[in-house]
């Protein structure tokens, strides 16, 4: 099955878009990959070994978080995407407006 | 530095107008340019804010769009290089807030003010660092491109600062 990899991270898999792992299930596909690219891994994983809470990780088109995390079985034909959270706004300077302009 | 097509540029801050009072969200799609300090965008895709609770001042980008559209992407050979989003009557700078939940280290995040529902300043920032820790926002120049196709090479048509917007 095939992890892509989002443009940030890329460095940190020899600038590859997408590897190719042979896995159970999407756990054991991302320790496989965070072995072979070891650089990956404080991207991913805080240091107590738990995904990041920014980092979304796909299974084709559905979060793994409403399947079984990352104990959802895999096929060869799968793909998953790692997809770091987009999100954003202007709210916590509100009250700065004025005094900065 | 990010290069963007007249014509996307445009699409950026009339999206912006179109979603006043509220903010709007998207994605940049290109390629890094050859010394990987330019972001050269070929296409913007607009996605909807999912914020529905305050989408006046904060957006989020469903990660399931993001998904499809790194899916569209890799099929034109395109790479998601960046975002887009707006501020609805606030300046064209990046909040704490914009800084927290940044994410994509090395991507450019394109930031418009609308006042009174009219796009009026347009800024670009690169996420610079290496992790999370040491994250931050740098300001960097918008080149707008004329023509039909993004170049990495020759650099061509600079917009006036009333287009590009002034830092």
């Amino acid at each position: 099955m095939k992890v892509l990899i989002p443009t940030p991270l890329r460095q940190y898999a020899e600038k590859k878009d997408s590897v190719e792992i042979a896995a159970g299930n999407v756990g054991d596909a991302l320790r496989k990959l965070t072995t072979e690219h070891p650089d990956l891994r404080r991207h991913l994983f805080t240091d107590d070994g738990k995904l990041r809470a920014f980092v979304n990780v796909y299974l084709n088109d559905e979060d793994i978080r409403y399947l079984q995390k990352e104990n959802t079985p895999l096929r060869e034909s799968d793909t998953i995407s790692i997809v770091p959270s987009i999100a954003g706004g202007a709210c916590a300077d509100r009250g700065m407006r004025w005094r900065r302009e | 530095m990010l290069r963007i097509l007249q014509a996307e540029f445009d699409a950026i801050r009339r999206h912006g107008e179109e979603t006043y009072p509220q903010e709007c969200c998207g994605v940049l799609l290109g390629k890094l340019g050859e010394d990987s300090r330019a972001r050269v965008v070929a296409a913007t895709i607009r996605c909807g804010n999912t914020r529905t609770d305050s989408p006046r001042d904060r957006y989020h980008i469903d990660p399931g769009e993001l998904v499809r559209i790194q899916r569209q992407g890799r099929e034109r050979a395109q790479d998601i290089v960046g975002f887009y989003h707006s501020h609805p009557d606030h300046p064209a700078r990046w909040s704490q807030t914009d800084l927290a939940e940044a994410h994509w280290i090395g991507c450019s995040y394109v930031i418009t003010s609308v006042e009174q529902g009219r796009a009026k300043i347009t800024n670009s920032f690169l996420l610079a660092g290496t992790v999370e820790d040491d994250k931050h926002f740098e300001d960097e120049e918008i080149e707008i491109l004329a023509g039909t196709r993004p170049v990495v090479a020759e650099s061509s048509h600079r917009a006036p600062a009333s287009l590009a917007g002034e830092k």
